[in-house]
């Protein structure tokens, strides 16, 4: 059996800042397990720029951003094996893991951290009617091929979801030589980050129809057509609003979800709003000595939030290794509330917080005007004035530690709530 | 290309009937040749049913359907041991709400007793609650077959396929009949890739079987499709129900069934609808819905926020409501196995031994081959073993180490054999109907790259040449940095 003082399975952002992290703070023996034939993960095939802005204060590409960490995990000596598949851990932090270059191998460790990232949600997933030919693709599968195996997958395309990747995606397209349609998406406002709606779509005249959708796949053996339709506010379509597409492809971008299998199979507890492990303010999950950062958590928008909470979760998880982490009764509970659809960690234990907490949370909604409020047992701790809010900006408050102290706080709760004229 | 050359059988059509017939005749000294239009075997309603190997109380007594379904299902543990195939024999319950149903699943269990069906019960609800503690708690009674089972009907016949090859007989896919031609004592058959001849042909072309049969002026029937919709759930539902559940049929319908797979999944569905194409298998989102409520009559823990994949399949329904199962009465030698709808699949076996005594009738007894060997090279699945047999596989084999598919665990092993077996996969379904790629929750969006890149290396062809599903059937268009 082979033994570490710390595991980190997946080597994509979260995981390589976590790693580097734990090595910063005095772990001397780490692996690092990675799936793919490189280090770095999603962030490979992310060739577009405007990664690393907070982080690094500069624009990236996402190979640029990863290349940043993985000269520093070379640096440091840090061992990685590439390839390896994770079979399974369990709660006593043994696991097995699978390559063809190292064989099936048991490992031991103190601590483990989990980054394994996330999935797209499926075509079966969304029940997008019609037939099932090929050219039906998710965008990061569509990325995959064109930017790391360097193939395109169709030339006339409609996307569905205006996600992040569904829109890098449409100007990706449109680059290689495909005429993009049309963005289709479901809800009235776009799930994706603003500046990409701007420089991806409306600089190449590509249309995004909001509150609309894919209600029929047509063709054989190859997509040949889509209907899309209007829909309703309860998101039915409407009979009558059909638009027909003669296109060869069809990307989705309608969502990611966090990959937990190996998480749920050793038992880990997890959270049905994020899909992800409940966690707290370590990043340790239900299982001890088992933490989680990044996009297996919950899906973020920004990779330079993946970094810094992954570099949360290597950290403490130092000093669990180190025996420094305390564990407190009293543990207090974030609350999502009012328009708030889950906030992380769920939970904090006060005395392990370094100078603050950070929480993360997405609202439910679009709102304009609206205050965010935060509150504990003891009344409002803070008011914040949002002018806009939207499901696919994370938010992010910080809170100081010693707003905090004391044994009497049960939970913080965060709210919106409308601005009184 | 074997043109001209004279077999004593082909067989049209290589979907469960088609395999089954030619590995049963595999047996004799036949030349055998199997033709079907698609490109790969169990690629229409093979691949796409409900998967259910039926007790055989339900159908009709004194009918084919009857008389092949209670012949069929005793015979499904042999052949899926010798070749290798998962089938588990998981019973069934045709439950039932009302004093209706109760007098239903009586003239059933009646029906059953008369058709010697073996280990029947009617059960009551707490008895029914033991055995799906998330059945509906409006189920008052139940009809209790133990024999039921479950399979891999496309994995059954890509076995069956394997295993005719391997005691010779000869396959020809995306070979499309056009035409046949009555010889005095022979047939030519005419397709798109050229003309065969055969002395017999057996006619196991599913939703085209009339067609195939007006070919020689047999126009005893005709198959009018019906579509069936389903929902296949992910494997983190495959511990909520433990039996293939029907419901009690009505007035109404049939009702829809919930069952486990072989492979760990949730099926739900099918409805039925009559389609005008013969290839129609496209879902509808109101057939859907309505699946969904109906299934929710069994139980109100079907998670349907865990469904991987919707799809349709046709059944093959003839007009005269039975299998069509016999020699044409105006063409001799020209044997149609037609109308072969559920429950085709359970009746699969007996049929193909059926098959076996007409030839035997035709050609006044045919020598058996003494080479014949039932089984077919085992398969290894990397996901099922335990972990030191996981070990010794990677020891043997470093591809055993390479895991493409991370859903179901399939290694680059498992998918380069399945390319390289003799029945082996050239389509991107086709490794995945072998080996599962791409059947688990993420659909192929990871491991589909990498399967097609196994796939052109394995087959030497180009990337762009990879399909999905059939030459057209395209996943790249063109390389985008193509060295000049």
């Amino acid at each position: 059996m082979e033994s570490y003082e710390l595991v980190v399975i997946g080597g994509g952002p979260a995981g390589l800042a976590a790693a580097i992290e734990a090595k910063d703070n005095g772990v001397d023996s780490i692996l690092v397990l990675e799936r793919d034939q490189e280090l770095g993960g999603i962030l490979q095939q992310c060739i577009h720029n405007g990664f690393g802005l907070h982080v690094f204060k500069e624009e990236l590409t996402g190979p640029e951003y990863a290349e940043r960490f993985i000269n520093q995990l070379n640096d440091y000596g840090i061992d990685y094996w590439l390839n390896t598949m994770v079979v399974d851990f369990n709660a006593e932090h043994v696991l097995h893991c699978v390559s063809k270059e190292y064989g099936f191998k048991t490992i031991e460790a103190k601590a483990i951290v989990l980054a394994m990232g996330c999935r797209e949600r499926t075509r079966g997933a969304i029940n997008i009617p019609g037939t099932r030919p090929s050219g039906v693709f998710n965008a990061g599968t569509a990325q995959r091929y064109l930017n790391i195996e360097g193939y395109l997958v169709g030339k006339k395309v409609v996307i569905l979801g205006s996600g992040d990747i569904g829109l890098i995606m449409a100007r990706r397209m449109t680059l290689e030589g495909a005429k993009v349609l049309a963005v289709v998406e479901l809800m009235p406002f776009s799930g994706g980050l603003n500046r990409n709606i701007v420089q991806c779509l409306n600089d190449y005249d590509i249309p995004l129809y909001l509150s609309h959708t894919l209600t029929e796949i047509r063709g054989k053996e190859r997509v040949e057509q889509v209907v899309v339709s209007k829909v309703d506010d309860n998101r039915q379509p409407i009979a009558g609003t059909e638009i027909v597409y003669n296109c060869d492809t069809v990307l989705l971008s309608v969502g990611l979800i966090p990959e937990n299998e190996l998480s749920e199979e050793a038992g880990v507890t997890m959270d049905p709003r994020t899909s992800g492990p409940i966690v707290n303010e370590a990043m340790e999950t239900s299982i001890e000595g088992v933490f989680a950062c990044g996009n297996v958590v919950h899906v973020h928008d920004l990779v330079d939030f993946v970094t810094e909470e992954s570099r949360r979760a290597g950290r403490f998880a130092a000093k669990y290794i180190q025996k420094q982490l305390v564990d407190q009764e009293n543990m207090v509970k974030t609350v999502a509330g009012e328009g708030i659809a889950y906030i992380v960690p769920q939970n904090v234990r006060i005395r392990n917080l370094d100078k603050q907490l950070e929480l993360f949370m997405r609202v439910k909604q679009v709102y304009s005007q609206v205050e965010m409020v935060i509150k504990t047992n003891r009344g409002i701790l803070k008011t914040m004035k949002k002018r806009h809010m939207a499901p696919g900006e994370m938010e992010h408050i910080v809170l100081a530690k010693e707003e905090l102290e004391g044994n009497d706080i049960q939970e913080i709760l965060v709210e919106i709530q409308e601005v009184q004229a | 290309m074997e043109t001209k050359k004279m077999n004593d059988v082909i067989v049209i059509g290589a979907g469960i009937a088609g395999t089954f017939v030619a590995r049963e005749l595999a047996r004799y000294e036949l030349d055998i040749l199997v033709i079907d239009q698609e490109s790969d075997v169990a690629n229409a309603t093979t691949m796409a049913n409900s998967a259910i190997v039926h007790a055989g109380y339900d159908a009709k007594p004194g009918s084919q359907k009857s008389f092949f379904n209670i012949k069929g299902n005793p015979m499904f543990d042999q052949v899926c041991e010798e070749l290798d195939v998962p089938f588990k024999r998981i019973g069934s319950l045709v439950i039932g709400f009302d004093e209706e149903d109760r007098k239903t699943i009586d003239k059933m269990y009646k029906a059953g007793l008369k058709n010697h069906i073996p280990e029947m019960s009617i059960i009551e609800a707490n008895h029914i609650k033991e055995l799906e503690p998330n059945i509906s708690d409006k189920v008052r009674v139940a009809l209790f077959a133990k024999t039921a089972g479950i399979v891999s009907p496309f994995e059954l016949a890509i076995a069956l396929a394997e295993n005719g090859i391997e005691n010779g007989v000869k396959y020809q896919l995306e070979t499309k009949v056009i035409g046949i031609e009555k010889q005095d004592s022979y047939y030519d058959v005419h397709t798109n890739r050229g003309d065969y001849q055969a002395r017999n042909i057996i006619n196991c072309a599913g939703v085209f079987a009339d067609q195939i049969s007006q070919m020689v002026g047999d126009t005893s029937y005709s198959i009018h499709p019906r579509k069936g919709e389903y929902y296949l759930l992910d494997k983190k539902a495959g511990k909520l129900f433990n039996h293939v559940i029907f419901q009690t049929p009505t007035d109404h319908g049939k009702g829809v069934l919930i069952t486990p797979t072989v492979h760990g999944n949730v099926l739900v569905g099918p409805d039925s609808n009559f389609v005008g194409e013969k290839d129609d298998v496209s879902t509808e989102a109101m057939s859907l819905q309505e699946i969904r409520n109906v299934a929710s009559r069994s139980s109100d823990k079907i998670p349907f926020n865990q469904v991987i994949r919707t799809f349709a399949g046709l059944r093959a329904s003839s007009d005269i409501g039975d299998f069509v199962i016999g020699e044409s009465k105006v063409a001799k030698g020209f044997i149609n196995v037609g109308g072969f709808e559920s429950p085709g699949l359970s009746a699969a076996p007996a049929v193909a031994k059926y098959v076996v005594e007409i030839m035997e009738g035709i050609s006044g007894g045919l020598k058996e081959k003494v080479t014949f060997n039932p089984r077919r090279r085992p398969m290894v699945r990397f996901a099922e073993l335990n972990l030191e047999e996981k070990q010794k596989c990677v020891e043997d084999d470093p591809n055993y180490g390479n895991i493409i598919c991370r859903c179901e665990q399939v290694t680059e092993a498992e998918i380069i054999d399945c390319i390289h077996r003799n029945m082996g996969a050239t389509t991107v379904k086709g490794v995945k109907k072998r080996t599962r790629p791409g059947m688990g929750r993420c659909q192929g969006g990871f491991c589909e790259p990498k399967v097609v890149e196994i796939l052109a290396r394995e087959l030497n062809r180009p990337i762009e040449d990879v399909s999905y599903n059939g030459s057209k059937a395209y996943i790249v268009t063109e390389e985008t940095k193509k060295q000049i």
